[in-house]
């Protein structure tokens, strides 16, 4: 038997697990980003509000007030009342938690049927792949708002409808990050060692492969929330989303379209909602994208 | 040549790759089989087949490698005839392989314990508690001080020895009949190298198992290999007891390996080579596959392929020399090397 070999520059560390040390780092070098910080904070305000917004606010965002129609804003009514007398303000409010609803579960639908996909595609290769890969080509070769404006089409306008709409665009994005990952892990000699070590498929990949490819899945997924948002302003607008009088913010923006040189502030108050929030997912997400390139040292 | 019972036995086995540049012969009727509780070494070159002969082994061939012919017979059972789910029960339970890079064959985001635990987990369907309380065992067969500690240690905080130390770990934890190591101690330096060897070598007179070690490097060979299989270009050119082997070499081949040794005993400016090049598996000569760098190559041996031959009872050797039909002068492999390679 060997003797004992003593290895002093590992002895008495702290134990550090990589992959949390990665998003450690990925945090230091976020925080002294103050861009994405500021994205990063008002996506916790939007969320905040979105769940005891409605709380605080005591006017009904849907029953009409005849009496207090097209109000500018005041004091009273912050952000003015539309054309119905509804309080603009109440609206945005309680329509934050509908895109915010629409935006996190559409991406989280697309990202695990893409992830799958994507894995699947990358793993078992060959006649898998191409066949996989080809379809989500097909997807991709559809401008987004186009396939979605389709999917809704043929399925109905609602919320649900449209979260599946974006959900079925968001997919190959997903799929095809997830892949390109997929097969570059799949290559390192410890994915050869498990398979060696009588590992099953399901094994390696949910164990081994998917733990080391989550970097840029996180990435695509905080970016993909500000198009997916967009698209379902886009369709509401085009009143195929969130129908009336749902305080949807596309919904609202159209319905202001008509008192647009007249009344601005209906149309203008939810467009700047969801330019905000918009804004807020893709500046904290193209801080993340760059927080977690190794390339970029801050 | 007899060998007493064995746990592996390969026949003709032939592996190849289907490129768009055709048919690549990489394993090309390799027969060898491993003595039980014995050592087999598998020498040669990079690019020799020495290394998709042990991934055929184990069916674990990338596409587009495929195993085309030959027979491959683990303690009676026919390998080559199970299924992909009847090797998973086979693989890292009853045949182990430890791979040449340990920096890379650990999964960087798990634990030395949690890898090595899957073993157990796997094989033995144990709970993760009884798993890791497993791998600590292993650890501390396997010389790895402060084991406690290891279990908990991720493979960045591991110096390339002791990761390698793990991998043996793992391999081990199931206590398999058959150990393939693919060149073990290649990325390690010297002295390093030696413990591992050690280690390996006393391990698998303790666990009874039997070993195939993979290597280029002859000096492992002599130090742990009980029968060596030296191999070019895809097939056995030579195979020996090891005392045999180093001691009277009759391939040309095996000859001018252990002459490009580098040697203390005497003074040397320059180290012997083999001349010219290995040659590329998609375009390999007609006759002995040596040929071309065979100081002693005729017309025979460029036309012709030689057969792997027992010429007594302790060498089996796979050239035209010691064949009847040999048209060359009476040479003596061993001592006229030299002087041949030189003309």
């Amino acid at each position: 038997m060997p003797e004992t070999t003593v290895n002093v520059s590992t002895q008495n560390t702290k134990r550090i697990n990589p992959q949390l040390e990665n998003f450690k780092t990925m945090w230091r070098k976020l925080k002294t980003n103050r861009v994405a910080m500021a994205g990063g904070i008002l996506i916790l305000f939007f969320i905040l509000v979105s769940f005891i917004g409605p709380l605080l606010t005591s006017l009904d965002p849907n029953s009409p007030d005849v009496s207090s129609r097209l109000q500018s804003p005041s004091s009273e009514h912050w952000f003015g009342t539309d054309n119905h007398g509804r309080d603009i303000f109440t609206r945005i409010i309680h329509g934050m938690s509908i895109t915010l609803y629409i935006g996190f579960s559409s991406v989280a639908i697309g990202m695990v049927v893409g992830v799958f996909i994507g894995i699947m595609a990358g793993y078992y290769g060959k006649r898998t792949d191409a066949i996989l890969m080809r379809i989500m080509d097909v997807f991709l070769a559809f401008p987004g708002i186009l396939l979605a404006l389709g999917i809704v089409a043929v399925l109905g306008g609602s919320i649900n409808n449209v979260i599946i709409a974006i959900a079925i665009f968001s997919i190959p994005v997903f799929a095809r990050i997830v892949r390109g990952s997929t097969l570059s892990v799949k290559k390192l000699e410890y994915i050869d060692a498990v398979r060696a070590l009588g590992a099953s498929d399901a094994r390696i990949i949910f164990r081994h492969i998917l733990p080391n490819i989550l970097s840029p899945i996180i990435v695509q997924a905080t970016l993909r929330v500000a198009t997916a948002v967009l698209t379902a302003s886009g369709l509401s607008f085009l009143g195929l989303g969130a129908q009336p009088p749902t305080p949807e913010w596309g919904a609202m923006l159209a319905a202001g379209r008509n008192y647009m040189w007249e009344y601005p502030h209906i149309a203008l108050f939810p467009g700047l909602a969801i330019v905000a929030v918009v804004l807020a997912f893709n500046l904290f997400g193209d801080g993340v994208r760059d927080a977690l390139d190794p390339k970029i040292k801050s | 040549m007899e060998n007493p019972k064995s746990i592996i036995k390969v026949e003709e086995l032939q592996t190849s790759f289907y490129t768009h540049k055709g048919e690549i012969k990489a394993v090309d009727g390799v027969s060898f089989d491993v003595p039980s509780g014995k050592t087999l070494g598998i020498v040669g070159e990079s690019g020799s087949g020495k290394s998709i002969t042990s991934l055929s082994i184990m069916r674990l061939l990338e596409d587009p490698g495929k195993i085309k012919g030959g027979k491959i017979t683990f303690n009676g059972e026919d390998l080559l005839a199970k299924s992909e789910s009847n090797m998973r029960t086979i693989r890292g339970n009853r045949i182990s392989m430890i791979f040449q890079e340990p920096m890379t064959s650990l999964n960087p985001v798990f634990t030395i314990g949690d890898q090595i635990a899957e073993s157990y987990m796997i094989h033995e369907g144990l709970s993760k508690k009884q798993a890791l309380r497993k791998a600590l065992g292993m650890l501390e067969l396997v010389g790895i001080p402060s084991p406690k500690d290891r279990l908990k240690a991720y493979p960045h905080e591991l110096s390339g020895g002791m990761r390698q130390r793990a991998m043996i770990a793992i391999a081990l934890a199931c206590n398999p009949e058959l150990l393939i190591a693919d060149e073990p101690t290649t990325a390690l330096d010297v002295t390093i190298q030696a413990q591992i060897l050690r280690l390996i070598n006393g391990l698998q007179e303790e666990l009874g198992m039997s070993m195939m070690l993979i290597t280029h490097d002859l000096g492992v060979v002599a130090e742990t290999c009980d029968y060596v299989a030296v191999m070019y270009a895809g097939k056995i050119v030579e195979y020996a007891d090891v005392d045999t082997l180093f001691k009277s070499p009759k391939h040309p081949y095996t000859v001018g390996l252990l002459q490009s040794l580098p040697r203390h005993d005497i003074d040397q400016d320059e180290l012997n080579v083999i001349k010219g090049m290995v040659p590329r598996p998609d375009d390999l000569p007609e006759g002995c596959r040596f040929a071309p760098r065979c100081p002693f190559a005729t017309r025979l041996c460029e036309e012709k392929l030689p057969s792997l031959d027992d010429i007594d009872d302790k060498n089996q050797v796979r050239c035209w020399i010691y064949n009847d039909q040999w048209d060359g002068p009476e040479v003596n492999v061993k001592d006229d090397y030299r002087t041949a390679q030189s003309d």
